[in-house]
């Protein structure tokens, strides 16, 4: 066993884990935070996706001694005081979510994206999700959801409209 | 102002966003605490006997609690064949494979674990021995390599009669197309794969969470594979991520997990991986189409042939019926004076085919949708032009087609026109020519579908469709419904609270909906064949109907008043004498003495027919092969719509699979049975990136089967939208003499199509 | 799904981590960003017994220049080589490769050194590097030594280090203004190049034309002997051993090979 020190949501945790384990099993079955799903095999599929120093990763492809000393975010992490973060009310807004298995994953991906590229094109966001896979909505408004988020951001932060917000079908 | 027909957000959303949903896997109940987990053991073989299986060293390995194999379940009855009487009873398949394996990815043995990490250790621990047999694959499994000795054929079954097809069908036309198409294999790969927990209490039930499309069913086939009494299982529904018609019943899997926790005394989970989804879930489509179509250079369709072949995979089940709904939807929204159609179901060493989104419905579509373009390219017609001339006319009295399908309304020109007005047809084929006329490397092409499909059926014509639902009013201002559908992603909570709210004047945040619970609700149809709405909601809305006219009567007695008398303003949700607000009772007054229920169930004619016409546009790079899909418009006539916001999440998703389908899925098998694409990385699941936004036109022709007007939209999106990128792909090179590349319509199919007609065309 | 078991040790410093490989040889593996290797244990193709991480050594991470070379640390993630000034402007298509492997999560993750030593030639910064030409640093028990990027890559999964060698930087020239080409043809996003091209400076390598990436000499020949980009480009597959699978058979990657490399050269990227 390994011993591991890893901030999650803010809140410093201490275990002893099997050295196999991986992020999303020590999220799941060690913390309890099971928004993060384990979809497929073969790091293809993004529902583990949470944020590691800040950045999208895929938790199903980290062990978990991996994380050792370095923050994790995970979708329950997101909403503060019982808000929805912006991504998250954008999802909602736009109906970006119908049997929600992948949902925290794309919504985590998603705010990592916008971290890094907070006013993306419609081409960036459909190729920054490229490793998010979702079977129901066939990614429209997902793609709304995340471009309106993109919008708010801007409104949150300069407290006026984009200049030139794109118009969405 | 009523709510109906509004953008109601999903009450769900704030749960699946935040701490996510409850998936079988997530499900923390202290019933199940102290629970092993089962691990499978599959063969990797697609056709062998089994001659030793040895679990010693398996059992030896750290955390394994027992090991058990097709012997210690022997006194279990296998599972028959679907529609057995119709299909070779002798394929049944047992619960875990004894004498044979039949296709690579069926369970043989299965091991129990303290912890889950260690199931996969020692699943490699068992040792079986497997005495391979040649693979009977394919469209024409060769009998040689029977599947089952005892059916004495690879052939299951037949839909039709093919000795009854009539050889002068095109006497008279004076063009004939004949194509042999497939509709391929495809993985329904939900994000959600399949699991369980089960655990048998001191009473002697089986509780059984387990993630499907109709608990109801789901129970009486649990009950029937273990030898049980129904009234001894109660199976919950937690949240299901996705299911696409392939979490319906009980899979072998089910059934020896609730064993195997019946055996140990012991609460029992499973989750399969990734890999075993993609080979051991049953798989879609698998059809091959003969079609012959034959009519006049003016372009009127006179007649059409459609000869199936089912590939049902290694055990029938649902898939070796649906070729019977295929049949039923033929000729499609289409006036064709004379088609015929039958179906032949083989067995071969694959994974079992079962419903995917559309089930039988999209095979037929696609087949007649390849025709007409086939057709049209014969006599040199546009292809809209050819569908507008043979699209049936718009009515309003039921419509029977000469397959026995009564199509309730219809208006199919309209939409035809609608979509082909908001794609910008003209436009469209005026940029197709000049990039034709230019030589351009990337090509343009424009693929039409019209469509109609069956929704919501019942179970023949002698049982009208139905469903139930309760709905209470509670004295706290609350309500809540129960009812026999199992929504899986498509909203239903906030659904079924709008039509509640819309007669009960209650706010939709405060009704709550419960549904999969087989011990709340022992009666229920479940979600599939897009059944839920015309049928489940339309039973809320007659449950609340009824509510009120129960609690009209408590008003009455309350105020003192006659029945007759009062009125319900739903702005209040309240009772009052008309006339006289002040006199006034709330609902939700009325249920503090004596509860305030109803159930009821709604029963409709029969079938409803959504139709549309889908436009693709794609374009192809002529040098690579390459498909990028640049725009999908589509008309889906589903009915009067309740809820857009709904509505459209469900299009978006079909038009998605059914574009995927179209240009990029298959599932693949080497020539011995080995699954090619068992993994998201090797089976080309869609991405963001290979499909544009959708523009969805709309329109709106109600049914008169049930008050809310509405027809079935779940699976309209799949259907249509699959022959219309086909179609679109064959447009982008028909000029060079393309007439039909078979889906999915990849990069290296259309470069190899373009090399067949033109030859040394290597730059 | 879940790999077999292992012991874990995160080294200290490089001379830590190469202590362990000399002790543990072939039953050890090193861990970096892991996106490479931990797909394969999952998948129980790889099974070592040990896995060393120096994810968090400083000295091998980080970019620098050295002379009329760019130094790239090994354990540099592909989205920090996609995103860095210095590389896109002296070696911009090192950063497009790197901006091209798999997609944003991976990219936090996976790293130059893990790439490379893994030697999938279906991947993206083999043949980027073999394009680019340059040099691999390699440290073992006996010192440290350079490879060229024409002599590291052996053989399908196969490199030049020894099992108890570490990779700790790559060397690339700088070529600041000069015009490349990239060509990735996929399936579908997420995917390994059904064939790749990389063009730079009158060099050509190709992905997923052999068990390595290959140069196209007989293409860079007909280049630098006045030959147009279309003409080179007919040469592209000579020499090439395609493989075939669900995706293509031989003719059709020799094919694209040939395309894609017409393309390159003109300085597309796609």
């Amino acid at each position: 066993m390994t011993h591991i020190e890893v901030t999650v949501n803010g809140e410093r945790r201490s275990d002893e884990v099997e050295s196999r384990l991986l992020l999303v099993h020590y999220l799941r079955e060690i913390l309890g935070l099971r928004a993060a799903n384990v979809g497929c095999d073969t790091t293809s599929c993004g529902a583990c996706t949470v944020l590691l120093d800040g950045k999208s990763v895929k938790s199903c492809t980290v062990l978990a001694v991996q994380a050792s000393g370095h923050e994790v975010t995970t979708a329950e992490g997101l909403s503060a005081g019982g808000e929805l973060h912006p991504v998250q009310a954008a999802f909602r807004q736009h109906h970006g979510l119908q049997c929600g298995f992948c949902t925290p994953g794309m919504v985590m991906a998603a705010v990592g994206l916008l971290s890094e590229n907070p006013h993306p094109t419609e081409t960036q966001v459909r190729e920054g999700l490229e490793g998010n896979l979702c079977r129901c909505t066939g990614y429209h408004n997902i793609v709304r959801a995340v471009l309106a988020a993109a919008d708010a951001e801007q409104v949150q932060a300069n407290g006026s409209a984009p200049a030139n917000a794109e118009v969405t079908a | 102002m009523s709510i109906l027909g509004t953008r109601v957000l999903r009450t769900e959303d704030p749960k699946f966003l935040t701490t996510g949903g409850v998936y079988t896997e997530d499900v923390v109940d202290e019933r199940l605490d102290g629970a092993c987990h089962v691990f499978f053991v599959r063969s990797p073989l697609a056709h062998a006997r089994i001659t030793r299986v040895d679990v010693s060293a398996a059992l030896e390995a750290p955390g394994v609690v027992a090991v058990y194999t097709g012997a210690d379940l022997a006194d279990l009855e296998p599972i028959p064949p679907s529609a057995a009487g119709l299909i070779n009873t002798e394929m049944q398949q047992r619960l875990l494979a004894t004498d044979k394996t039949r296709f690579v990815g069926e369970p043989v043995a299965a091991v129990v674990t303290e912890h889950p990490y260690q199931g996969e250790d020692a699943v490699e621990l068992v040792e079986v021995d497997y005495d391979p047999l040649p693979a009977a694959l394919g469209f024409d499994p060769s009998d040689e390599s029977l599947l089952f000795e005892a059916a004495g054929t690879n052939v299951a079954g037949y839909w039709g009669d093919a000795s009854s097809l009539n050889p002068e069908l095109f006497d008279g036309c004076e063009v004939v197309v004949k194509h042999t198409i497939i509709n391929q294999r495809v993985a329904p790969a939900p994000m959600e794969t399949r699991a369980a927990a089960a655990v048998w209490g001191e009473d002697g039930r089986l509780t059984a969470w387990i993630p499907n499309q109709g608990a109801q069913g789901t129970k009486s086939q649990l009950a029937k594979q273990l030898g049980v009494d129904e009234e001894l299982v109660r199976v919950i529904t937690p949240d299901v991520g996705g299911a696409f018609g392939a979490k319906f019943g009980a899979d072998p899997e089910h059934v020896v997990v609730a064993w195997v926790a019946r055996h140990l005394g012991r609460p029992v989970r499973w989750t399969e991986t990734r890999y075993e989804n993609l080979i051991a879930m049953t798989h879609g489509r698998a059809q091959q189409h003969t079609v012959t179509i034959g009519g006049g250079r003016d372009g009127n369709v006179q007649a059409y042939r459609l000869e199936i072949v089912q590939d049902a995979g290694a055990y029938p089940k649902i898939g070796a019926v649906l070729p019977m709904l295929t049949i039923l939807m033929t000729t499609g929204p289409y006036d064709i004076p004379r088609a015929e159609a039958v179906a032949k179901v083989v067995i071969t060493n694959t994974t079992p085919i079962g419903a995917y989104r559309g089930a039988g419905r999209p095979e037929a579509t696609a087949a007649l949708e390849r025709a007409i373009d086939l057709f049209a390219a014969e006599i040199s017609a546009d292809p809209a032009d050819v569908r507008r001339k043979n699209l049936l006319a718009p009515f309003t009295e039921p419509h029977r087609t000469a397959f026995g399908a009564l199509y309730d309304t219809g208006d199919y020109v309209a939409a035809l026109d609608k979509a082909l007005d908001a794609a910008g047809y003209a436009d469209l084929r005026k940029e197709q020519a000049r990039r034709r006329a230019s030589g351009d490397i990337r090509q343009l092409g424009i693929g039409v579908a019209s469509y109609v499909e069956i929704t919501g059926m019942g179970d023949g014509e002698d049982t009208p469709p139905q469903e139930n639902a309760t709905v209470e009013v509670h004295p706290d201002g609350t309500a809540t419904i129960l009812t026999g559908t199992s929504p899986h992603g498509q909203g239903h909570a906030t659904a079924w609270a709008m039509i509640a709210s819309e007669e009960l004047g209650i706010p939709v945040e405060k009704i709550t909906l419960k549904w999969g619970d087989t011990d709340l609700i022992p009666e229920g149809g479940g979600t599939g064949g897009s059944r839920s709405l015309q049928q489940g909601g339309a039973a809320v809305q007659q449950a609340a109907q009824e509510l009120l006219e129960v609690a009209r009567l408590r008003a009455a007695a309350e105020l003192e008043a006659n029945a007759a008398d009062l009125v319900f303003d739903k702005t209040r949700s309240a009772f009052n004498v008309a006339g006289d607000p002040e006199a006034s009772v709330p609902l939700t007054q009325l249920a503090e003495n004596e509860r305030l229920l109803i159930r009821t169930v709604f029963s409709q004619p029969g079938a409803t027919f959504p139709f549309g016409t889908h436009v693709a546009v794609v374009e192809v790079d002529t040098e690579t092969g390459k498909t990028s899909l640049q725009r999908v418009i589509t008309v889906d006539d589903a009915g009067t719509v309740l809820n857009p916001l709904l509505a459209e999440g469900q299009r978006h998703g079909g038009i998605g699979q059914g574009a995927a389908q179209a240009f990029l899925e298959e599932v693949v098998y080497d020539d011995a049975g080995n699954p090619l694409t068992a993994s998201l990385a090797d089976y080309p699941f869609v991405s963001a990136t290979e499909v544009p936004s959708f523009e969805l036109a709309d329109m709106a022709t109600p049914t008169t089967y049930n008050p809310l007007g509405a027809k079935g939209i779940g699976e309209a999106g799949s259907i249509g939208s699959t022959p219309a990128v086909q179609n679109a792909v064959v447009d982008a090179v028909a000029h060079l003499g393309v007439r039909h590349i078979d889906m999915p319509v990849t990069s290296r199919r259309v470069w190899q199509a373009l090399q067949a007609v033109q030859p040394g065309s290597e730059q | 799904m879940i790999p077999a078991q292992f012991d874990y040790v995160a080294a200290e410093s490089t001379a830590h981590a190469l202590g362990l490989l000399a002790e543990h040889g072939d039953d050890a593996k090193l861990l970096a960003g892991g996106h490479s290797l931990l797909p394969m244990m999952k998948l129980r193709l790889a099974q070592p017994e040990m896995l060393i991480d120096i994810g968090g050594l400083a000295e091998l991470a980080g970019v620098r220049t050295d002379g009329d070379e760019l130094v790239v640390g090994a354990t540099t993630r592909h989205a920090d080589l996609a995103a860095s000034e210095l590389i896109r402007a002296e070696a911009p298509l090192l950063a497009y490769a790197a901006s091209q492997v798999g997609d944003p999560q991976i990219r936090h993750r996976g790293t130059i050194g893990g790439s490379l030593s893994h030697a999938d030639p279906a991947a993206d910064l083999p043949m980027a590097l073999v394009a680019l030409g340059g040099s691999v640093e390699l440290q073992g028990p006996g010192g440290s030594r350079t490879v060229s990027t024409d002599d590291f890559f052996q053989g399908f999964f196969e490199t030049a280090m020894q099992p108890d060698e570490l990779l700790t930087a790559v060397r690339v020239p700088r070529r600041p203004g000069v015009p490349w080409g990239y060509q990735k043809f996929v399936r579908r996003a997420n995917d390994w190049a059904i064939v790749g091209v990389a063009a730079v400076d009158g060099r050509i390598a190709l992905a997923n034309m052999g068990p390595k990436p290959l140069r196209a000499t007989a293409a860079e020949e007909a280049l630098a002997g006045g030959a147009s980009a279309a003409e080179a480009a007919q040469h592209a597959a000579d020499g090439t051993s395609p493989g075939e699978d669900i995706h293509a058979d031989r003719e059709y990657r020799r094919h694209l090979a040939k395309v894609l490399t017409r393309r390159a050269l003109e300085h597309e990227t796609g």
